[in-house]
């Protein structure tokens, strides 16, 4: 309920200060919901929305697998450590913006460069907060497993990974929101389709509506997935906590 | 099944980079189905003894020999529940091929029939050191482990508690090994009771009890506790 009262707000704020701006600059909610339908209508919409998604689950799956895996190497094994810190140091502060060109350098300007891209930017948040998780691991029950002998892949996965959840669930939700923002950037730079290429569209030409209705759905497309898909994961793994009053 | 300890030396380095002995040569045995008791104040280093005689720290001098196969069950300290799994999902990690009839015996004996399905999170302390035993009696241990299974508890839950013990032990004997500050403890669980020194431990003591377990009443606690008293003025002057 309060937050449809806060979209309400939203909604009534733009209309009026779409009256007061007016002109091309600030179009009306409606005006933007005309695009926005138009293109629907036209399967424009759900063709670019699609190849984005497309790559948001690839670049995804392939950063929080490969960054998980990595993260928990390294929170595991001094060595690793030690190996990949200053490396993972480099990628955290590197601009999105450098990785994404060299990609399209080196690699041309190819689906598989996107997406690596996409998840090289991702991977080091991943890395950083699985490899925190894994030192936070309780050794207590770590030991308990070996006193009684648990197998290996078991003690993984009924010790170790419910311990990692929270870790991977709070990794998930920052990567998503870090993806989000990424795969427009590589879109505008070097794909022919998806959300970044229409709005680089809108900008050469200058047609806010456009841009507006294409940011807008997407952004609702972001919103709907982390309400029904990445809260309620995230609930899932804390739910033999007590719960806060 | 045969337990056989024989630790030369155990050292850690301190902060300072020194060396600091924890335990001094410590060498004892047991066997099936008999119950020997660590006894020995706070601090003395009956926990690294423990985690060395569990193959937890291999960095000792000496040799820990025990059949490669012997399942161990254990009661540690702190129960070490998974907070994430029912008391009965605990149960069975641990143990996944425990029969139900097994189980609800357990759960029966330590009453725990009720908290079944709760999570290690809504239990007091006293419950969970109960799931704890259920965790290592469902095992069905060649050697069990008990680290101060009752301490921390009031005295009337310690009093059931060690009765439930008693119990556990009498109904599958199995050799176990338990460590404990508490004279009283070790005098009603044990048939030999090994006395450790201030860190480094060493065992200054071994004193056998040769009362069956089920005929220790209050009376012939008492007795051997006196007898342990007299010992120990004995050995002081």
């Amino acid at each position: 309920m309060l937050r449809l009262v806060s979209f309400a707000l939203f909604l009534a704020t733009w209309w009026i200060a779409a009256l007061f701006v007016g002109g091309p600059k600030l179009p009306s909610p409606t005006a933007v919901l005309n695009v926005m339908l138009a293109e629907a209508a036209s399967g424009a919409l759900f063709l670019h929305l699609g190849a984005t998604l497309a790559r948001v689950i690839l670049a995804f799956v392939l950063a929080m697998s490969l960054g998980s895996a990595i993260g928990y190497l390294m929170g595991r094994n001094r060595l690793a450590d030690k190996l990949g810190d200053p490396w993972l140091i480099l990628l955290l502060n590197l601009p999105a913006l450098v990785v994404i060109v060299l990609a399209y350098i080196w690699a041309g300007l190819t689906e598989a460069a996107a997406i690596a891209a996409i998840a090289i930017n991702k991977l080091p948040t991943a890395v950083v907060t699985l490899r925190e998780g894994t030192r936070a691991l309780d050794s207590a029950l770590d030991e308990m497993a070996t006193v009684f002998a648990i197998p290996r892949w078991r003690a993984f996965r009924h010790v170790v990974l419910p311990q990692l959840a929270p870790y991977i669930a709070a990794a998930a939700r920052s990567g998503l929101s870090l993806v989000w923002k990424i795969v427009l950037v590589a879109e505008l730079l070097g794909r022919p389709n998806g959300v970044g290429f229409e709005i680089g569209v809108a900008f050469q030409l200058f047609d806010t509506p456009r841009l507006l209705a294409y940011s807008l759905t997407f952004a609702a497309v972001v919103l709907v997935i982390e309400t029904t898909l990445v809260q309620p994961f995230e609930a899932r793994t804390t739910r033999w906590r007590p719960r806060a009053a | 099944m045969r337990l056989e300890i024989d630790i030369k030396a155990k050292a850690f380095k301190n902060a300072a980079g020194e060396t600091q002995d924890v335990l001094a040569p410590v060498q004892f045995s047991l066997r099936d189905g008999e119950v020997g008791v660590l006894v020995g104040p706070s601090g003395c280093g009956k926990s690294t003894m423990l985690r060395i005689i569990l193959g937890l720290d291999p960095d000792f001098e000496g040799a820990i020999v025990r059949p490669p196969e012997a399942r161990i069950g254990m009661v540690f300290q702190e129960p070490r529940l998974l907070p994430w799994r029912s008391v009965e999902q605990n149960v069975r990690l641990a143990a996944p091929d425990v029969s139900d009839t097994k189980l609800a015996e357990l759960f029966k004996i330590l009453e725990l029939e009720a908290h079944r399905s709760h999570f290690p999170g809504e239990l007091s302390l006293g419950l969970a050191r109960r799931v704890a035993l259920a965790r290592a009696f469902a095992v069905e241990p060649d050697i069990l482990v008990l680290d101060e299974p009752l301490a921390s508890l009031d005295d009337a839950l310690a009093a059931r508690l060690r009765e439930e013990i008693a119990t556990l032990v009498a109904s599958r004997p199995v050799l176990t090994l338990l460590v404990t500050h508490s004279i009283d403890d070790a005098v009603r669980l044990g048939d030999r009771l090994f006395f450790l020194s201030p860190r480094p431990a060493r065992i200054v003591a071994e004193v056998p009890i040769h009362i069956p377990r089920a005929a220790r009443g209050d009376a012939e606690i008492s007795a051997i506790k006196a007898g342990l008293n007299r010992r120990a003025e004995r050995d002081v002057s």
